[in-house]
């Protein structure tokens, strides 16, 4: 009996100290984030990036953004939803994290259609489709023009395009910001350069919503 | 009698401390990969799935005690313990690239975390399924003992 007492009691201090070391160590890694966030502001915001919103909206979104991946996709129209119910107040700039393999090349795509003044219809019609152009996590890039098809881009001049270098310089530079701002998953949200504190959506809205509150007090 | 179920205790709380760090072991593991985010590599899953059986098949030999225990815990730890090995082997560069099982994710040979600027985590692996082996054969030699003074 006392043996199991025991062996009870160590099991849970154990799971205690995991519980503990993982709330201290978030705590402490969200802290160091907001800091860097703070710091590299430089990094954050680049002119090139395709953004979405008046320009005189004071609340920034930059989203670090990967097209193959699902939780991007699900976080888009929340995103939309957000910006939507707060007119003119809410912009968002799209970075690019292309962790996926085969992710970089639908990225430049997108930037090739963005040439094209479809930026936007380009990424929704990825997004819409994603399930079809990725297999095993791997992006198919020939299968991503089937996608581009329906939205009236010209794909003979995208594919034409999509290696200019000056795309591959726009794509490294969010590669290099990415890794500077320390991000290793997407989609990763900087509100007014404010990282989440935790994943999820309530602490984008909470975020968002904050900054809203400190830019039209 | 008293002696024996002396030795009894002592063989237990090996093995209970063989628990104490396997259950170290798994929760440090997760900790690595869930919280700090570092992606395990191939041949990390491999120890993992040889250490994390044991924090469950422990205590079964424990509640109540049961000599076979060994029997069961050992060939789990021991395959562990050559994967480990090899782990180290490899990143102290023993072992030639060309045999490196691992061809995609993460390379095997990457130092994620370096503490104390020698402690990698291959180490702290080896050096857990160390400890468990030993711990294992020690309790199974107290308590064969006792089988001898009978």
């Amino acid at each position: 009996m006392k043996q199991k007492t025991l062996l009870i009691v160590s099991a849970t201090l154990l799971i205690l100290a995991f519980i503990g070391g993982a709330l201290v160590y978030d705590a402490k890694r969200s802290e160091e984030a907001a800091r860097a966030a703070q710091h590299n502001l430089s990094f954050l915001v680049r002119m090139h990036s395709p953004t979405q919103g008046k320009a005189s909206a004071k609340v920034h979104i930059v989203e670090f953004f990967d097209p193959a991946c699902g939780t991007c996709k699900a976080f888009y129209p929340f995103v939309k939803k957000l910006m939507a119910a707060n007119p003119d107040k809410i912009k968002l700039s799209v970075r690019y994290a292309p962790f996926h393999d085969g992710s970089d090349i639908v990225v430049k795509m997108l930037e090739a259609a963005r040439k094209q003044g479809k930026f936007w219809e380009a990424m929704e019609a990825v997004l819409a489709t994603q399930e079809i152009w990725t297999r095993n996590h791997r992006a198919q890039p020939q299968l991503v023009l089937n996608s581009l098809g329906g939205i009236g881009l010209n794909l003979e001049r995208l594919q034409r395009e999509m290696d200019a270098p000056e795309i591959g310089a726009l794509v490294a530079q969010d590669i290099a910001d990415g890794r500077a701002l320390n991000v290793k998953a997407t989609p990763e949200f900087f509100v007014n350069g404010r990282p989440m504190p935790s994943f999820g959506y309530e602490q984008l809205k909470d975020l968002v919503e904050t900054a809203l509150a400190d830019a039209y007090r | 009698m008293k002696a024996t179920e002396q030795e009894i205790d002592s063989a237990w709380a090996l093995l209970f401390a063989c628990w104490l760090v396997a259950g170290a072991s798994t929760l440090g593991a997760l900790f690595l990969s869930e919280v700090m985010a570092v992606t395990p590599c191939v041949l990390c899953w491999y120890q993992r799935i040889f250490m994390f059986p044991l924090v469950l098949v422990l205590p079964a030999g424990l509640i109540p005690f049961d000599r076979k225990v060994v029997r069961y815990a050992l060939p789990l730890a021991l395959v562990g313990w050559f994967i480990a090995v090899f782990h180290v082997l490899l990143v102290a560069g023993y072992i030639p690239e060309g045999i490196k099982p691992c061809t995609q994710g993460v390379s095997c040979t990457e130092d994620q975390i370096v503490w104390f600027g020698f402690l990698k985590i291959p180490h702290l692996s080896l050096l857990a399924f160390s400890v468990v082996v030993a711990l294992l054969v020690f309790s199974s030699v107290k308590y064969s003992r006792r089988k001898d003074s009978r």
